[in-house]
């Protein structure tokens, strides 16, 4: 028996009330500003930019906040938005040598040419709760050195002039856009690039860790961590010259891996690759480290069977607006789905039930 | 002798920097500006998107990063000169601004407006980026050799 | 033509103005035959004013447009690249085609989709002398019985159809109105 049923819309309506009621929590506290949001949780802007796959941090802060601070939600609402955008059309490939770097690190070389600097980090801090931040209070300005006036070149050029390091051969091939095309496996580099830096970041953390494990291990070092500012340059047709039509903040790693070579190719290091929107450093390494797991095919390299070698897994599976999609689904109505499921065990049940009964006769 | 004062900029170099300028730092400098022309609209501000591009490995195939805010706009002056913006974000009062100075960069208003809006935007661009780079090379790493015992 | 002249012509309003013009060519293209009225853009000659608004209502930076014959012209060609983006292309790699019938043969040339991806075809727009419920009897999905329509070349059109479901699709637009045949509608010359 099928029976159709409607309503809730009340009960929708009162549970939204409720909901808003909820995000500004008690009105005894003062309210969370914008800015506020976008200058002291700047790195949570930054994931829901990165994975929300628009640049825009005042509108980050403005899905965070609606929200609730749920930043899988806040994605979900910035992905959302991006549809209804016109696109005026791609950048020129930012040219990531250029950075103004806040940070720059190497695990590999001590004395790059720009040095170790190490920006506004975490690392060496004793992760103990500072509970002067619970009291609000002044903070002393940053100590300033002498201001670097050149760019900082790549590390990873200097092994290139041994040859001991892949090749990266610049193309001007236009890249496939995911949110334009549905992917289509194999893929290409460009495409799993684009699908890692807008993928969840606990994803791509749990896929990267599994290779360091032992799960097609890879043997990455940070050959650079780099994070700071690039000019983004774009044509424009009608004036028939590229300007810069903005700053973006990204964070970048190349990984450097040991190599013993292949049918193919001779030993040497490899390259993995992570790039991503703002301040979001264990997204970028994790994306290094999944980018080179599955360059396998490419290199010559066995099929361990791993997991992160496996493209179609891992990005199938690294969105996480797909994937809260398809997961939330299943708690929303299903009566009739549901309904037919219980008929079928019913009946199942009272075939056993008669056959146990007619053997049980014959007996 | 004002014009020598007055260095040259093209205009890929001023609409650049009327597109990263912050929308309140543009929008007060244009406040201030007292001959601010009257325009016909050629295409009204729009709010858009621009996909990002990065390369693989820094430096080999491009690859779609995501997208980026930008607002542009285009219009006329009275004259005929044709202004045109393409600005980082969503506030249209900005691109409205930079379009209409885009233009009148154009004529021969350009040394008052070059020394009144480009040159301060164009300062505290570069005032922002150095402060920015002075917290960075405090946070440079001076390695020390250490002497050990068995090299003695 | 004044300099910057190609900046002029789009629509006033883009949302409101590509609103109603992708539903008038929504509907010519769900009721094969039925003529319709499309304005809105003001486009250089030799456009019609149909066929430029239909330009600006569906090309973007992301939709090759090919210019036919003597709709190739740098006037043309700033309008369409200020007003939508859209990049200049060859017949083999259009997503949309304009020019008069006879510049846009042999029709071979544009894309007809792939049987995975029916879609990725070329949409042929041709600017037509006239436009009238006369001539070649068109049956078929979105028509009630039968209806006509001034074709310019019926045998290629009907070559066109039985690719189906592979195969372009035309719009027809001559002054402001504008008329359409998927490749779902089977074709009878006139009698």
């Amino acid at each position: 028996m099928y029976v159709a049923v409607k309503g809730g819309e009340k009960a929708i309506e009162n549970a939204h009330a409720w909901m808003a009621e909820e995000r500004r929590g008690s009105p005894d506290v003062e309210e969370l500003s914008l800015p506020q949001i976008r200058e002291q949780l700047g790195l949570a802007v930054n994931r829901v930019m990165a994975e929300g796959s628009m640049y825009d941090p005042d509108l980050a802060a403005l899905a965070i906040k609606q929200a609730r601070g749920d930043l899988i939600e806040a994605i979900f609402l910035i992905r959302a938005y991006r549809t209804t955008l016109p696109r005026f059309g791609c950048s020129c490939p930012v040219n990531t040598a250029d950075m103004a770097c806040d940070r720059r690190i190497s695990a590999t070389f001590k004395d790059a040419p720009g040095g170790q600097v190490l920006g506004p980090t975490f690392d060496y801090t004793h992760r103990l709760l500072d509970f002067k931040l619970a009291a609000d209070g002044d903070v002393p300005l940053a100590p300033e050195g002498v201001p670097r006036q050149e760019a900082t070149p790549h590390i990873m050029q200097f092994l290139k002039g041994e040859d001991l390091i892949q090749d990266e051969p610049e193309t001007d091939a236009a890249p496939g856009d995911l949110t334009r095309e549905p992917m289509e496996f194999p893929t290409t580099r460009p495409l799993r690039l684009q699908s890692l830096t807008r993928g969840d970041e606990g994803f791509v953390l749990g896929m990267a860790y599994s290779t360091q494990r032992g799960y097609a291990r890879n043997h990455a070092f940070v050959g650079e961590l780099r994070i700071g500012t690039v000019a983004v340059e774009m044509d424009i047709p009608e004036l028939g010259f590229s300007i810069e039509i903005g700053d973006i903040e990204l964070t970048e790693c190349e990984t450097v891996n040991q190599f013993k070579g292949s049918k193919t190719e001779p030993p040497q290091f490899t390259r993995g690759y992570g790039l991503v929107f703002g301040q979001s450093e264990r997204k970028a390494i994790a994306m290094a480290l999944v980018d080179r797991a599955l360059r396998w095919k490419e290199l010559g390299e066995d099929d361990q069977g791993a997991p992160a070698q496996d493209e179609e897994f891992v990005l199938s599976h690294s969105d996480n607006i797909q994937a809260t999609g398809f997961l939330e689904h299943i708690k929303l109505p299903h009566y009739v789905d549901f309904q037919s499921e219980l008929e079928l065990i019913r009946k199942l049940r009272r075939e056993a039930q008669d056959l146990a009964k007619s053997k049980g006769a014959a007996e | 002798m004002e014009q020598e004062k007055t260095p040259h900029w093209d205009r890929q170099a001023w609409m650049g920097v009327l597109a990263r300028a912050p929308e309140d730092a543009l929008l007060a400098l244009w406040a201030q500006y007292d001959a601010r022309p009257a325009f016909d609209w050629l295409r009204p501000p729009e709010v858009g998107g621009v996909m990002v591009r990065g390369r693989t490995g820094a430096r080999g195939a491009p690859f779609n990063l995501g997208e980026m805010t930008v607002t542009r706009c285009s219009l006329v002056l009275q004259d005929g000169t044709v202004g045109h913006a393409y600005v980082q974000g969503r506030s249209k009062a900005k691109a409205e601004a930079a379009a209409a100075i885009d233009a009148l960069m154009q004529t021969a208003a350009a040394p008052r407006v070059t020394k009144s809006v480009i040159e301060p935007l164009a300062h505290q661009r570069q005032a922002a980026r150095t402060a920015r780079a002075a917290k960075a090379a405090a946070t440079k790493v001076e390695f020390f050799t250490m002497v050990r015992g068995e090299d003695q | 033509m004044t300099a910057g002249s190609q900046f002029m012509g789009g629509f006033r309003d883009a949302p409101i103005d590509a609103a109603h013009a992708f539903r008038a060519a929504m509907t010519v293209m769900a009721r094969p035959g039925e003529i319709r009225q499309l304005v809105g853009a003001t486009p250089p000659t030799p456009l019609s004013v149909a066929a430029g608004t239909l330009l600006l209502t569906l090309c973007d930076p992301d939709t090759g447009v090919h210019l036919a014959g003597e709709f190739d012209t740098l006037q043309v060609r700033e309008w369409l690249t200020f007003h939508t983006g859209a990049p200049i292309v060859k017949a083999p790699k259009a997503d949309f085609a304009i020019g008069r019938w006879k510049d846009l043969m042999p029709l071979i040339e544009f894309r007809i989709g792939t049987p995975e991806y029916p879609d990725r075809s070329a949409t042929v727009i041709v600017e037509t002398p006239g436009l009238l419920p006369r001539g070649a009897l068109l049956r078929g999905p979105g028509i009630k019985d039968t209806a006509r329509l001034s074709l310019p070349d019926v045998p290629a059109l009907q070559a066109n159809a039985r690719l189906y479901p592979l195969g372009c699709d035309f719009f027809f637009t001559c002054g402001d109105t504008i008329a359409a045949l998927p490749r779902s509608t089977q074709i009878e010359a006139e009698t």
